[in-house]
Formats: structure tokens, sequence, C-alpha cells
């Protein structure tokens, strides 16, 4: 039988969920037995030409390129789990949502008190994604059908959800796993 | 600290002889006498009562009747409940603003109004309608709000803008309102004749376990929405060595589109005193506590004059109708404007002069009520029922109404029908029966019971109005084939998000997700989903609310996802399954784009 796929992605995340990913350790063996990774960070395949049994979302949507990217995943993958606080409600990075755009970019490449920036220009390369107004946990752009929470979602909970999704059980994690605090 | 300020807190605190649960009877006369309760008053207020700054705060902070800004001397509070917006409150809100030359939630400049709008005053039969200060404006067109503007500005006295006196009681001069009775039908238990005063000599002729057996034998359950047998209730709160007790009528009735209680209120106020009476005596209690709510302050002279009359009848204060060790007496509590104070418990902690905050249960009421003595809360038609209960016996009772559901009912109905107004008609009646007497035979859907209740459609109307099938406390709103079902749900979850008092999280967040739900699919943007998204985020809040008011506000999305699922799937969106969209790339990206001066490379999906 062929092995499902998965594939990941970072949206407007610190790759702390993908590193979290990599801390399952000795058992990513088990996991490649398991799946095949396609389109995903971990071994750089660029573009879905395959459709995918799960799509593991980091991050949520600052640009238009991260708009772009999860509706792909929704349309490739049978599941989307978001993982991680910022897939599931923004997190650090929505932090601006309390400051307008303009003043954001100001402050980022102008006036900010750490900020060198001889040419007193903020970057506008046409290769450079367009921002969104503010930024949007991924439920707000496409259908997500599962939230792991956490930041990151320890190793353990990303294995035992990925386990069952894969076998298709019902995913039932214990206390320990989805405690925060 | 200005001396004048000083001088009144210090007045007005000794009025209540300095007692801190009575907060509310001093703020809300700061409130009237200064148009706000200002930091300095509620620094001066905390000083006096012996509190912390912080509790006048949170006091002052919740009631809508309360303000910390200054208002005008003049508040006008237009009732934008769905009723009122039927009959055109929105013309009227127009006509206000320009008038007044500012937007809702504004003061003149010169500090003399104050316009904003509130939930249902209890006047949807003669909507729209609107406070101005205590006087009650109704039957409002957009000529009739400019005149009022008109004349304010000439008098600035809102007792001047009473016009043509109501019926009945209305026209006392303790009254002196433009209110109607709007009394349709009247029923053999609480409007077909006057109190007699017959009901308490019987009472009292007996002892309370007989009392209480009587009511029970009635098979009295509660008026006001819940439906408790009254008489279980009362063995309760009399069971327990407790020296003192306490018995409350619930008069806040702030369910929307109930007005039945106003009624009652205005023509039968002696018969709710008695119901009372018979009550204390029942239960062993010698306070009683009646709780008006801030709308219908209108009518307090008169009550306490009808109070006043009844102690020198002898059938309130010491030793009533002769009989030695029965010392009873009844104060007026006023309300200062929160839909949640109508729940039991957070009634209590109103009348105790805190926040309307519900209570933990247990312990209950009839437990641990007012002050921490056992209570009994009953609603104002309830406690009319008791009267003729006693005056007539049980079985005249039980033989009016149906098998289960003994009795007459007050029915306040409005909305899209010939004649709305109030109806005392037997329990146990069909709805359709209800609406041929109302003028309402094409009708889309009927709201039983208010907002909390369940809305339901033509295939339902052969169902009965009683505590088994169609339940209420009296609000029957009537819409007509061409109003809209997702906006009236919208209405009404915009109501409860406004009155939910925030201390639990499913209730205080979930009816804003519940309402932004429904926005999205009015928008036409909802999917199949976001329909069973909405049916479980219902079920959570429900589930999962500490206080009837969370557990009941889901009631609009679920009886209409179940009653009129039609509506939701008409709208729902043709687009991509998998997007979610109301979420829009172009707009989105529109800020960058012009702060950058370029447009989108990634506009197309
Ligand atoms: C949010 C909420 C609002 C309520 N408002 C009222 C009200 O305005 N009047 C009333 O009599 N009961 C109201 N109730 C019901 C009371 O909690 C209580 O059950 C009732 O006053 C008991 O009197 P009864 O047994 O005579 O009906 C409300 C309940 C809830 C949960
Ligand atoms: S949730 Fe935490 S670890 Fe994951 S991308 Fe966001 S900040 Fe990084
Ligand atoms: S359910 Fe609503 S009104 Fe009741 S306690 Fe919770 S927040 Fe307050
Ligand atoms: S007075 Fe407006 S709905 Fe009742």
């Amino acid at each position: 039988m062929e092995k499902p796929r998965i594939a990941t992605t970072s949206l407007a995340g610190c790759f702390g969920c993908h590193m979290s990913l990599l801390d399952i350790d000795a058992r990513i063996l088990d996991l490649a037995e398991l799946v095949e990774f396609h389109k995903s960070p971990i071994n750089d395949i660029k573009a879905f030409d395959q459709h995918c049994a799960v799509g593991l979302i980091e991050g949520g949507c600052c640009n238009e390129e991260n708009v772009k990217v999860l509706r792909e995943f929704r349309r490739n993958c049978d599941i989307l789990v978001s993982v991680g606080d910022c897939a599931i409600m923004g997190g650090i990075p929505a932090m601006r949502n309390l400051v307008p755009l303009e003043e954001c970019l100001q402050e980022a490449y102008l006036n900010g008190p750490t900020v060198f920036n001889p040419s007193k220009r903020i970057p506008n390369d046409p290769e450079i994604p367009l921002l969104l107004e503010k930024v949007y946990p991924c439920h707000e752009v496409v259908e997500i059908d599962y939230h792991l929470p956490g930041c990151p979602p320890p190793a353990d909970t990303l294995w035992e959800a990925l386990g069952a999704l894969l076998k298709g059980n019902p995913i039932e994690l214990s206390y320990e796993l989805i405690k925060y605090d | 600290m200005s001396e004048t300020l000083k001088e009144t807190v210090g007045e007005v605190c000794r009025s209540v002889e300095f007692d801190r649960s009575r907060m509310i009877d001093v703020v809300r006369e700061v409130q009237k006498r200064y148009g706000n309760v200002s930091g300095e008053a509620m620094e001066l207020i905390a000083r006096e009562l012996k509190t912390h700054r912080v509790e006048v705060e949170s006091v002052v902070s919740f009631y809508a009747f309360l303000s910390e800004m200054r208002q005008g001397k003049v508040v006008i509070r237009l009732c934008n409940d769905v009723i009122d917006r039927m009959h055109g409150a929105d013309r009227v809100l127009a006509a206000f603003e320009e008038e007044l030359g500012i937007r809702v939630g504004e003061t003149t400049p010169d500090g003399e109004i104050t316009l904003t709008t509130t939930a249902c005053i209890g006047m949807s039969d003669q909507a729209p309608a609107a406070l101005i200060n205590d006087v009650v404006v109704n039957h409002l067109s957009s000529d009739l709000a400019r005149e009022i503007v008109w004349e304010l500005k000439q008098h600035g006295n809102p007792a001047l803008l009473v016009k043509n006196l109501g019926d009945g009681n209305n026209a006392s001069e303790l009254v002196s309102a433009m209110v109607k009775n709007n009394i349709r039908h009247r029923g053999a238990v609480i409007l077909s004749r006057a109190a007699t005063g017959q009901g308490l000599e019987t009472a009292l002729a007996m002892t309370p376990a007989e009392v209480i057996r009587n009511v029970k034998t009635a098979r009295l359950r509660g008026r006001g929405g819940a439906g408790f047998p009254t008489g279980m209730k009362w063995e309760f709160t009399r069971a327990g060595s407790a020296a003192e007790r306490v018995i409350v009528c619930n008069a806040d009735e702030g369910e929307p589109g109930t007005f039945k209680d106003r009624v009652i209120l205005t023509e039968c106020p002696d018969l709710m005193f008695e119901g009372m009476t018979i009550g204390a005596y029942a239960i062993g209690a010698s306070l009683g506590i009646v709780y008006l709510r801030a709308e219908y302050a209108y009518l307090k002279r008169f009550l306490e004059s009808v109070l006043d009359r009844r102690r020198s009848e002898g059938v309130l204060g010491r030793g009533i109708c002769g009989l030695e060790g029965f010392d009873f007496d009844i104060r007026i509590q006023m309300g200062a404007g929160a839909y949640i104070c109508g729940e039991e418990t957070a009634l209590l902690s109103s009348c105790e002069g805190v926040r309307g905050d519900p209570k933990n249960r247990p312990p209950f009421p009839a437990q641990k009520g007012y002050l921490g003595l056992p209570t009994s809360v009953n609603n104002v038609e309830t406690l009319c029922c008791v009267a003729r209960i006693m005056e007539h016996g049980p079985g005249w009772f039980t033989a009016l109404g149906s098998e289960q559901s003994a009795g007459t009912k007050l029915l306040s109905i409005s909305g899209d029908c010939k004649r709305s107004g109030v109806y005392e008609l037997p329990l146990g009646i069909p709805l359709r029966e209800l609406l041929k007497l109302a003028g309402a035979e094409d009708a889309q859907a009927i709201q039983v019971g208010g907002p909390s209740g369940q809305m339901v459609g033509p295939d339902a109307f052969d169902r009965t109005i009683c505590y088994d099938d169609l339940s209420t406390g009296g609000s029957i709103m009537v819409f007509g084939p061409k109003r809209k079902i997702l906006e009236v749900v919208d209405a009404f979850l915009e109501f409860f998000v406004e009155e939910s008092c925030g201390y639990c999280t499913p209730c205080r967040v979930g009816n804003v997700l519940l309402k932004k739900a429904v926005a999205k699919l009015i928008s036409g943007k909802g999917s199949q989903k976001d329909l069973a998204y909405l049916q479980s985020l219902a079920e959570t809040v429900k589930k999962t609310s500490r206080c009837g008011l969370g557990q009941t506000s889901p009631n609009p999305v679920l009886s209409t996802l179940e009653n009129f699922r039609s509506v939701y799937e008409e709208v729902l969106v043709a687009g991509e399954a998998g997007l979610q969209h109301d979420f829009e790339l172009s707009r989105a990206v529109s800020q960058a784009a012009r702060i950058a001066g370029r447009t989108s490379a990634h506009l197309h999906p």
C-alpha cells in the first residue's frame, strides 16, 4: 500500500513548531516509515504535485504569499491542522494588529531605536509580498480541521496527534499533552 | 473636594442610614442630582458607607442607568429592540439625532440633553417608545420626535411632554402617564375583578403550612419564566430554623416583549401586595421587597401610595388584620437598568447593593438569599394568583387552564398583529387561537418567551401555550411574512451580548462569537461548515454558561436552526469549498498596496 503523504509549511511563524516536530527524536525514523513527506521545509520540496492526507500549518497569515500557500494546502490536503498558537490565533506576529500598518513599517524600518537604515527607504521590491492589513489566524482564511495549541506544541503532542490522524483514530490527547502552565 | 457634593453625598447616605446594602439607592440619587456619579462622588460614597471606592465603581459601571461620565439633565432612552425597529424606531432615532444635532450616545454641547438607546422598556405594545428621564413617550414617529426635542429645548421638563393620559390608573394623578394598558382580554384570575382582600383573610385563618398546601394543591407554577412550583419554593424557604426570612416580588420584567407585569402593577397592585403578604405569612417573612425595574420608575409614587394606604388599612405593618405577631412590611427597591437583574440571584445581589452578578447555586435563595436569609423570589403575576387561590380555593384554580398547567396566564403580544396588548387566557390555549384573537393569522414566525425562548413557525400553531409545550413568561412576538428571520436572530444576539454580565466566558465571549457567525451567514459568505459550527457553538454556550442568561441566549439560534433551517440554507455561499469567503485578499492587501504604490502579485487565487 502507498504510504500516506504529509505536507508541512511555516507561514508567519518562527519555525519553532517545526523544531518541535523534529524533537520527536529517533521517532522521526518511525515517522519516515509511516509516511512520505511531500511539500515541506524539511525536504525542501517546493510545489504540490500530489495530493496529501495531512497538512501541518505553522504560523498565521501576515502577507499575501501566506494566503496563497495556505489556499494551496487547503486544495491539496484532506486534513489541515493549525499547529501552534501563531497558526491558531496569530500569536506574537499578531501583536502588530494593534498598530496601523503604516506605523508598523515606519517603526520597523525608519524610527525604531535600533534601526540602521541610511537609505531611509522602506523595502519595496516587487518580489516582496504585500503585507495584509493585519495578521490572520489560519481558520479565518481557509477551513481548518484541527487545532493543536502550544507555543510550540510539545513533540509528544505532535507525535500522538499525527499518529491518530494517520491511522484514522480520534485524537485523544492526555491532559499532560495539552496542559501549558 | 467640593463642599456641596460632600454635603449631598452625606445627606443621601444618611437617608439610608449609612447602610452599604442600599448602595443602589445612593448612587441612583447622586446620579439623579448630578447627572453622573463622578470619581469624586464615588470616593465620598465609599467613605460614608465604609467601603472601598472600587465597590462603588463596580456598581456604577454595571448598570445602564448609572454613569461616571456626566449626562444631560434630560436623558432620552429610545428602545431599539426588534419590535420597535419594526415600527420605525430607526427613523425616530434619526429624527432625534438630526433635531438635537448629536449622534446616539452623545450629549448636546450645552449639557442639556443626552440621546441613547436601550433594550425593551416594556412598551412593545405601543412602540416605538422611549423614556425621557422617567417619563414614557409612546407611539413615536419622526415628527413626534422633532416636536419633543423642540419642546424640551423650550422648557427642559420631561413631565410637560405628557399630553394625552393613558387609560385606567395611568391617568391617576400619581402616575400621570401616556402609557396605555391595552388590556384585550380579561381572564378569571387576575384582570376580571378588583382585589377584595378576601384571600389574605382566608389565609390568616389557616396555619402557614395549610396555606402552602393549598398553593401546592392549586398546582401553581411560577409565572416569571422558569415555572418552578410556588408551593414547593415556599416550603423550602420555610424549612430550617432561620429567625428571619424575606419575600421578594420580581417586578424586573426585562424579557423583551413582556409588559404584562406593567399592567398588573398599574391596575392590580393590591392583588399583588395581598399575594405577597400571604406569601410572607406562609414562609414566615417580616420583610418584603418589590424589585422594580428602573424603566417603571414612573409607577413608584403610585405603588408607594398603595403601600401607605394598605398600612393605614391594617393589611400591612404590625399585627396584620389584627393577627398578633404577624408583622410584615414591604419596601420598593429600584433597579438601575440591567436585564440580568431579573434572574433571581442577580436580583438579590442588586438588592444587596452590589453589581448584579448572579450567585453560585447551591445555596439556593430559599436557603441563603437576601443578606444570607432564606428568601423566596416570586414573579408579580405569581403572587396575584396566590391571592386568588386563597380567595376561591385551589379547586377553582385548577379547573381553569389545562390538565398539567393550572390557571390563566397573562400574555403580552406585540409585533405584526392588529391588536397588540395584554391577554389573560387559560393555560393550554392553542397558539392559533391566540393569533386569531390578536389579529396575526398571517404570521410567518412567533417568538414565544422572548429572546430567551423559542421561535416557531406555522407548523407549530396548533401547539399550546403551557408549561409542557410552548412555555413563556408572557412574551409573544409576532413576525409577519415580510420579516427577515436571520435579522431577528441577529438582533436578539445583540441584546444578549449587551446584557451578559460578563462573569463567565461561555456567555461573555460565546454570544459575541454567535453573533459574528450569524453575521457571516447573513452577509452570504457562510458555508455548510459554518452552519455546523454555529450549531455546536450554540450548544456549547448553552451547556457551559453559569446562569440562565447564557443557558438560554443561544435559543434564538438553536430554535431557528431547527424550525427555519431553510432561511439559513438559502444564504449559503456557492463558492469553492474549503475557503473562508468572508476573507477577501484584495481588501486585506489594499492598505499595503497603497503604501507600497504597487499592486498585489498574488491577487488571483
Ligand atoms: C436572565 C434572566 C432574566 C429573568 N428575568 C425575570 C424577570 O424579569 N421577571 C421575573 O419574574 N423572572 C425573571 N427571571 C426568572 C427568575 O430568575 C425567577 O425564576 C422568577 O422570578 C421566580 O418567580 P416565579 O417562580 O414566580 O416565576 C429571569 C431569569 C433569567 C435567567
Ligand atoms: S506557535 Fe510558537 S513556536 Fe510555533 S511558530 Fe508560533 S511562536 Fe513559533
Ligand atoms: S451566563 Fe452570562 S449573565 Fe450568567 S453569569 Fe455567565 S456571563 Fe453572567
Ligand atoms: S418597548 Fe421596545 S420592544 Fe418592548
